[in-house]
């Protein structure tokens, strides 16, 4: 997971770019064949054990999912958490710092 | 009578088939995914399926940015930001999709309602934003016109 999150004033902006290959479920192969679906489904974030993100996933997330929001109350040198699942059962949890701009 | 030790043993069995399924798919089975609305074929479908039958308005107080035309339909950049208080949700729709509900936001406590996220689009139409506030809904949409369809 690429992460960054920059506080200004206590409201964190946070972009993010998580590599995965987000398969449709649609697509053929060259060969012919329906290539499965695997796309991530759900992604948390939190902060202080206080969850600041929750969104859920499907096949229209392009490839290598890339989104940002926005929340409050969080200063530079804290820690954000995000996590992420996908429809295959993978998932993937990480710590980034909030940095100053 | 009561049950067999046969039985006993089935039962006991079964059970522990069950759970030891469960530990090695935990994710799957108890991660939070509507189904229903991201399956569903037509937006309105999925519309109900996330938010039930709560009576929905245009509204311009949601502000929806998307480029006019996409060169490539696999990456179609979208933002959303509203100043409209009490927003709990956001949810974005490519209509043209196989199944248009492409992302659902919680609107959590500490967030603000400003979002981007990167969509795919099968082939030119409207991309459709719902919010959801109160016990209202507040839809606002806009046509790209897709130059390379992003479905594969």
């Amino acid at each position: 997971m690429k992460v960054k999150a920059v506080a200004v004033n206590e409201v964190v902006s946070v972009k993010l770019l998580i590599p995965h290959p987000m398969e449709t479920g649609r697509r053929k192969d060259q060969g012919g064949n329906i290539v499965p679906a695997h796309f991530i489904t759900e992604v948390t974030a939190s902060h202080k054990g206080q969850e600041v993100f929750h969104a859920e996933f499907g096949p229209g997330v392009s490839r290598d999912p890339f989104f940002a929001f926005q929340f409050d109350g969080a200063k530079a040198g804290d820690t954000l958490t995000i996590s992420w699942v996908d429809n295959k059962g993978s998932s993937e949890k990480s710590d980034f710092p909030i940095v100053a701009m | 009578m009561g049950i067999s030790r046969r039985q006993f043993f089935r039962s006991i069995a079964g059970t522990f088939l069950s759970l030891s399924v469960m530990s090695v798919f935990p994710e799957r089975l108890f991660a939070r995914w509507n189904a229903g609305a991201f399956k569903a074929g037509k937006l309105d479908d999925a519309v109900r399926e996330l938010y039930g039958t709560l009576p929905e308005e245009d509204s311009s107080s949601i502000e929806l940015t998307v480029p006019e035309i996409a060169d490539d339909g696999a990456f179609v950049p979208v933002s959303v930001s509203s100043g409209m208080p009490g927003i709990t949700s956001i949810s974005i729709f490519s209509e043209t999709n196989f199944s248009p509900l492409v992302a659902s936001f919680d609107i959590l406590p500490r967030m603000r309602p400003n979002l981007s996220l990167r969509i795919r689009m099968a082939e030119t139409g409207k991309v459709v934003v719902i919010a959801k506030a109160g016990d209202r809904l507040y839809r606002t949409s806009k046509l790209v016109v897709v130059s390379v369809g992003g479905c594969g």
